[in-house]
């Protein structure tokens, strides 16, 4: 599993690249109770909002972390959004086809994202 | 960050796990590991502890009738005719009628204490004192803690049994443990519970007590205005300010008849000419609930719609845990009200439909 640093988890599987938010930015956000997906088949470029997540107290957005087209959302969430608050690593939020898996390298793994939250 | 107020009770806070955010120039506890979610349901079934220590706590001294008309001739409220031992809200008014602070007035026999928004704290200090023939004293020695909730008389009691006697806004001095301790049964919650204003030397032991008893939590800010906002109640510079008056924010029930037109002492409270013409004719716009029928929380600023027409804005909103659902309060164009007009909310450039609904969201549990 790999790390943004607008603490997104990105796991991969083949050039299908899974995203969900860390525990770390779970807790800092709150009881998630709000959750707007992108549509499926979508074409995004990074750092493109694709995401409103709203806690009790704040909405913020997810940001593509690649360039890609999304091709599944977990549409379980918008009933339920509270699983990101359940568990962050099982709550996947969309999923993004990349063109070359390769471009994972950049983002830090977890020592490196623990480092990075202190 | 750097010129932040600590509260007394930082410490506490900070053994508590707590998050601060800076709030009305305090460094607050916005909420501690449970969460608000938590904190908000918990309040509801049992009893949350509230520091509120951020607030002006100020006592008026001097001649009573004195200090009762001049206080008369600042709001649109009955101070004359509350009795010693009870406890009423009033509203500072300006001269065109719009609101300088919500605040709570208590009438303790030889005196009048008064608890002002931390934010106004300076600015209604300053205006009292020039505007009254009495002796304004900022009490600054004192923390002032929230228990509130079902649980609430049961866990004061169990220190100070004498406050399960009294009802909603009574006001009392009460002894603990050699404490001078100044309860009030009322709240910011919607729910039964007390407003303790407490020695500051003896706060963190009486904190420390109420926590230790079962069923009590400690709760954040955050799940504090989730509560008022489920329980229809006003914030301060956000649902209502200098612009807005108290009939507009839909706060008409604190003007007694007295001070309406035909009353003993009608008018002489500053924009007494468009409070008493809103009373009597009704307002241009009003507070008013709202349910958004999605689940996307419409924020204050959120722009409200009649059909294509602008109607008014949100004033507070977010999610209502124990409606589990969105709630908001806006300020809307009463003629846009009570017709078949779709009102909708704009959120992130979508309108979405929208439902005035009856305030409070969730109802009242007060032990009148």
């Amino acid at each position: 599993m790999k790390f943004t640093k607008d603490h997104e988890w990105l796991r991969a599987d083949g050039d299908v690249v899974t995203v969900g938010i860390t525990e770390h930015a779970a807790t800092q956000l709150g009881d998630v109770v709000f959750i707007e997906l992108p549509e499926v088949e979508t074409m995004v470029a990074e750092g493109d909002e694709v995401c409103v997540i709203e806690s009790v107290k704040a909405a913020s957005d997810i940001l593509a972390p690649l360039d890609g087209e999304i091709v599944a959302v977990n549409s379980k969430l918008v009933d339920a959004p509270a699983l990101v608050n359940e568990d962050p690593t099982v709550a996947w939020f969309f999923k993004i086809k990349v063109d070359d898996p390769g471009v994972l390298d950049q983002f830090m793994d977890e020592d490196e994202y623990a480092d990075f939250i202190g | 960050m750097d010129d932040l107020l600590q509260l007394p009770l930082a410490g506490l806070h900070a053994a508590l796990g707590a998050r601060m955010v800076p709030f009305a120039g305090y460094s607050m506890p916005v909420q501690y590991p449970a969460g608000v979610m938590a904190e908000h349901l918990h309040t509801r079934s049992a009893a949350g502890l509230f520091d509120v220590s951020h607030m002006g706590q100020v006592i008026l001294r001097g001649d009573m009738g004195r200090i009762t008309a001049g206080l008369e001739a600042l709001m649109p409220v009955d101070v004359a005719g509350l009795a010693p031992g009870r406890q009423r809200y009033g509203l500072l008014t300006n001269d065109a009628g719009g609101v300088l602070d919500d605040l709570m007035f208590a009438n303790r026999g030889d005196h009048l204490f008064v608890v002002v928004n931390a934010a106004r704290k300076a600015h209604d200090i300053a205006h009292l004192t020039a505007a009254l023939d009495a002796e304004v004293v900022p009490v600054t020695d004192r923390c002032l803690l929230a228990l509130q909730g079902p649980g609430a008389e049961g866990a004061l009691a169990a220190l100070v049994p004498a406050v399960a006697a009294m009802r909603f806004m009574d006001q009392a001095m009460v002894d603990w443990q050699g404490a001078e301790l100044w309860i009030s049964r009322s709240g910011y919650t919607g729910e039964d519970g007390y407003e303790i204003s407490v020695p500051e030397a003896r706060a963190e032991a009486l904190a420390a007590a109420l926590l230790g008893l079962p069923g009590v939590m400690p709760i954040g800010l955050g799940a504090r205005d989730s509560l008022r906002l489920e329980a229809g109640l006003c914030l301060y510079g956000h649902d209502m300010d200098e612009a807005v008056s108290p009939v507009e924010a839909a706060l008409s029930w604190a003007i007694p008849k007295v001070r309406r037109a035909g009353g003993a002492r009608a008018g002489g409270f500053p924009g007494a000419a468009r409070i008493l013409h809103e009373l009597a004719e009704g307002p241009a716009r009003l507070r008013t609930g709202l349910r958004p029928e999605g689940r996307a929380p419409m924020r204050e600023g959120t722009a409200v719609f009649a059909g294509e027409t602008p109607v008014g804005h949100v004033t507070s909103g977010g999610f209502g845990p124990s409606v589990a659902a969105p709630v908001a309060m806006a300020l809307i164009a009463v003629d846009a009200l009570g017709g078949d007009v779709n009102l909708t909310g704009e959120v992130r450039g979508k309108r979405l439909p929208v439902t005035a609904a009856a305030m409070p969201f969730h109802p009242h549990s007060y032990k009148r």
